[in-house]
């Protein structure tokens, strides 16, 4: 009885989230008519271009990998109570260093590849170490120091770009194929699409994610110090470990998004004016999926879907890309308010209480 | 009169019946007490009263006439008020402000905070309720807090009063202070609804009292032809003791020796200052005392969970001064603690998962790193059978289940683990009568087991009632050993009050 209820409201979340999603299409498609566009026609481009062409799957797929990785990220710490705002920090980190192995590590085809991502992650789980040792050990909230190391992370690899990588120029040179993700075959199937193993390695560490937090001793006591820092100690459990650990396994899911981007999509490394955002998505993609990895799944393939064929829809429809990040927003806003479940619930009379 | 008439009512949440069938009735001028045990469904049938739940079934009759209360603004027009347990204050404001809040009455927009003022120390007078109304929330003790909430109802034109439970925040003292403003304002000409567990309580203050059990209404009694006994009867829904069960027993060995402890507080006194202790095996060791004599540091000092400044303590012969929690677990000491919130539960948790806090990481609740949930819910369920925790099932979080229940699921984890040492700290702290039986029951068979336990309270009651020998602690240090069979109130009130120092005051 107790598990159907449960399951009921699971169901209730995903009902909500997709409620939202519509109200939010529907605020964009106000948005189109006020502007002068026809709504129909430009969701009609937007779809029909992310989706039904083998080259436009393979590139939707492509814009999918990186924010389902950070999403994650994001998740996995927001499930251990840490609110890890730096994911586009470890994320930038963990692209710089995949591009060092890749460019500076003669390795032999495969291996490169391998090492490169390794050190992606282990970038951002560095990247991550120091905001988690200043919250375990000095108390400091994590989201004013993750802010700042996402700045530092940017200047850093904008500096190392300049000075070391590339001096002179505005760009690293291209990573030999030995270290790229893209592959021929997986390519020819999209019909030469950018799409790259980025996605497997994604998907994977989904299914890491879900493990680790449900299935693993380790993951019981990061939910525990998340939950309840102080019964987490009385039970013996050390907290400060958590804590810190929690701020890494995060921040590699942040370096492995940025390292999968770097070896599988772009294949050099740019000096770049801001950040990419890829980062600060991760936090809407993990929000709207409810910090679930099949949540998180679902919730990177439809902002995936609006971000590339956005992009499409100016050309096709002439509807400005903005709008898409309208939609994005009045998603999220939607989510965040709550207010699905409040007119839900309003309706139901808080039917669902069972202590009384 | 009847002021109140609740017929018929039933409220149904999913998986149970929270109100089943009720029949209240209250009269003008009366002090109704509305007793039952934790998740009787007291709660519930007084937030359908005061409108924050609907009914599913049934009629409410306010002076004679049928009413729908459809929120809590309607029932302040028809003169409900509710003083709820968790105070709902802002606290850098002042009393004035607090008191006006949602209720401004602003003329163009402006407040006029001396007419305001003036209307509540006139309402403070009438009622004796001593309310300065220009102090700050921050600065005013709980139990003026408490009359603070008192006069937000009355100043909005409140007849009929809901307590409830108003009296678990508050010290001995205040509890007379507020039996005595009841009082005054039912002399008034209000009406008061009680809502309680507390059976004393009841017997001094209430005229008469509706009895819940189950959801459901199982009698209404006159105060002055029942007593303790019955009502407790009723409640629980058979006959419970209040005494204890226990057999002389000859102490074994010392399992416990602290010697010169100290520790510190948050603010770095010395919280626990130089304190010497012992308890043997077989043996229910009493810690009375004055809350905020270092009993928690003490407490902590010895689970790890506080740095230890000097002092050492041994148990079982071994030196675990100093010890990380985890190995003060291992080495056999079991913790109730005196915050089941805050300590001992984690909520969001289910359950099953409480179950194995300390021990989740052992065999065969883990195995290669992998959490083996069927294990684990294999060992809730027989715990929860065996400590009769009432919960729908071992999968539901433990945020749901009522303050008894989750208590009884702490006791069944400590105890489970069969320590040497068991630590009861507050262990049936907001209980009812039922649960601190059964609570009681079990720490005498850990000590009739052999096992040590320290029983630290601040209800004198429970100590000398559990306790073979009683430890005074006062100022960080134990002052004074009593047997509790001889020992008399006075006797340890001047311990815990610090025994010469009672001259000085």
């Amino acid at each position: 009885m107790q598990q159907l209820f449960s399951r009921m409201n699971k169901m209730s979340t995903f009902l909500a989230s997709l409620i939202s999603i519509v109200l939010g299409m529907l605020i964009g498609a106000i948005m189109m008519v006020a502007a002068g566009y026809n709504p129909l026609e430009a969701y009609n481009a937007l779809f029909v271009s992310a989706l039904f062409q083998p080259y436009d799957l393979g590139e939707t797929i492509r814009t999918v990998t990186p924010l389902l990785l950070t999403g994650l990220a994001v998740a996995i710490a927001f499930r251990t109570g840490l609110f890890n705002i730096g994911v586009e920090g470890q994320f930038i980190v963990g692209q710089m260093a995949a591009i060092i192995v890749g460019l500076k590590l003669p390795l032999p085809s495969g291996l490169h590849a391998v090492a490169a991502v390794i050190a992606g992650g282990l970038a951002g789980a560095i990247w991550a170490y120091l905001p988690g040792l200043l919250k375990a050990v000095r108390g400091v909230h994590e989201v004013i120091i993750t802010i700042m190391m996402n700045y530092i992370a940017l200047y850093l690899s904008n500096a190392v770009v300049f000075h070391l990588l590339a001096p002179g120029a505005d760009s690293t040179e291209k990573i030999p194929d030995s270290a790229s993700l893209r592959v021929q075959w997986l390519s020819d199937l999209f019909g030469g699409a950018r799409v790259h193993l980025g996605i497997l390695i994604a998907l994977a560490a989904a299914f890491v994610m879900y493990v680790l937090v449900w299935r693993t001793r380790l993951g019981y006591e990061l939910r525990a110090v998340g939950f309840n820092p102080l019964a987490a100690e009385y039970a013996g459990m050390n907290v400060k470990k958590s804590v810190i650990l929690s701020m890494m396994i995060s921040g590699a899911f942040a370096g492995l998004a940025g390292a999968v981007e770097a070896l599988g999509t772009n294949g050099y490394l740019p000096i770049m004016n801001d950040f990419t955002g890829i980062g600060f998505d991760g936090i809407a993609v993990a929000l709207l999926g409810a910090n679930t990895p099949v949540g998180v799944i679902l919730a990177s393939i439809l902002f995936g879907v609006l971000e590339y064929g956005g992009g499409n829809m100016q050309f096709e429809a002439g509807v400005p890309f903005e709008v898409i990040r309208v939609v994005f927003a009045a998603i999220i806003l939607f989510v965040a308010a709550n207010i699905v479940e409040k007119i839900f619930h309003s309706r139901r009379k808080k039917g669902v209480k069972t202590n009384a | 009169m009847n002021v109140v008439e609740m017929v018929g009512i039933t409220k149904r949440f999913p998986g149970i019946i929270a109100n089943d069938q009720i029949n209240l009735t209250v009269r003008k001028g009366e002090i109704h007490a509305l007793l039952g045990e934790n998740g009787a469904g007291k709660s519930t049938l007084m937030n359908i009263l005061f409108g924050l739940y609907q009914p599913d079934e049934g009629e409410i009759r306010i002076n004679e006439k049928p009413v729908k209360i459809t929120g809590p603004t309607v029932a302040n027009k028809l003169g409900i008020g509710m003083v709820h347990q968790h105070f709902m204050l802002v606290e850098p404001f002042t009393v004035t402000e607090n008191i006006i809040l949602g209720d401004e009455r602003s003329k163009f927009g402006l407040l006029n905070i001396k007419k305001a003022e003036k209307e509540i120390q006139r309402l403070s007078d009438q009622y004796g309720l001593k309310v300065d109304p220009r102090a700050k929330i921050a600065d005013i003790s709980v139990g003026m807090q408490q009359r603070v909430e008192i006069l937000k109802t009355l100043y909005r034109g409140a007849d009929i009063l809901i307590f409830d439970e108003p009296t678990a925040v508050l010290t001995p003292q205040e509890i007379e202070e507020l039996t005595e403003i009841m009082r005054r304002l039912v002399d008034e000409g209000k009406t008061i609804i009680f809502i309680t567990h507390k059976l004393k309580e009841i017997m001094s203050t209430c005229d008469r009292v509706t009895v819940i059990r189950r959801g459901k209404v199982i009698q209404t009694v006159d105060v002055a032809e029942t007593n303790e006994n019955e009502l407790a009867a009723l409640m629980v829904g058979r006959e419970v003791s209040f005494t204890v069960e226990k057999e002389k027993k000859q102490p074994g060995e010392p399992i416990v020796k602290i010697s010169q402890l100290v520790a510190l507080d948050h603010r770095g006194v010395r919280a626990v200052n130089g304190l010497d202790l012992e308890v043997r095996a077989g043996e229910i060791v009493g810690l009375a005392g004055v809350d905020g004599n270092g009993q928690t540091e003490l407490i902590e000092a010895i689970t790890g969970l506080r740095d230890i400044e000097s002092g050492s303590i041994h148990i079982n012969g071994k030196d675990m001064t100093r010890f990380k929690p985890r190995k003060v677990i291992e080495a056999g000491v079991g913790h109730i603690p005196e915050d089941r919130h805050k300590r001992g539960l984690v909520l969001d948790f289910t359950v099953s998962e409480n179950m194995v806090l300390q021990s989740y990481y052992q065999a065969p609740f883990t195995k290669r790193g992998i959490i083996q949930n069927g294990e684990i819910d294999q060992y809730a369920k027989r715990l929860i059978k065996e400590f009769d925790v009432r919960t729908p099932n071992e999968h539901v979080p433990i945020r749901g289940l009522s303050g008894g229940n989750q208590q009884k699921a702490i006791i069944a984890r400590e105890v489970d683990r069969d320590p040497d040492f068991l630590i009861a700290a507050q262990p049936t702290r907001g209980l009812d009568v039922g649960a601190i039986e059964s609570i009681h029951r079990r720490l005498v068979e850990q000590r009739d087991k052999g096992k040590a336990v320290l029983l630290v309270s601040l209800e004198l009651d429970e100590v000398l009632k559990l306790s073979d020998r009683v430890a005074v602690i006062y100022e960080g240090k134990i002052v004074g050993w009593v047997d509790p069979e001889t020992t008399t109130e006075e006797e340890l009130g001047l311990l815990m009050a610090g025994g010469k120092k009672q001259e000085v005051k």
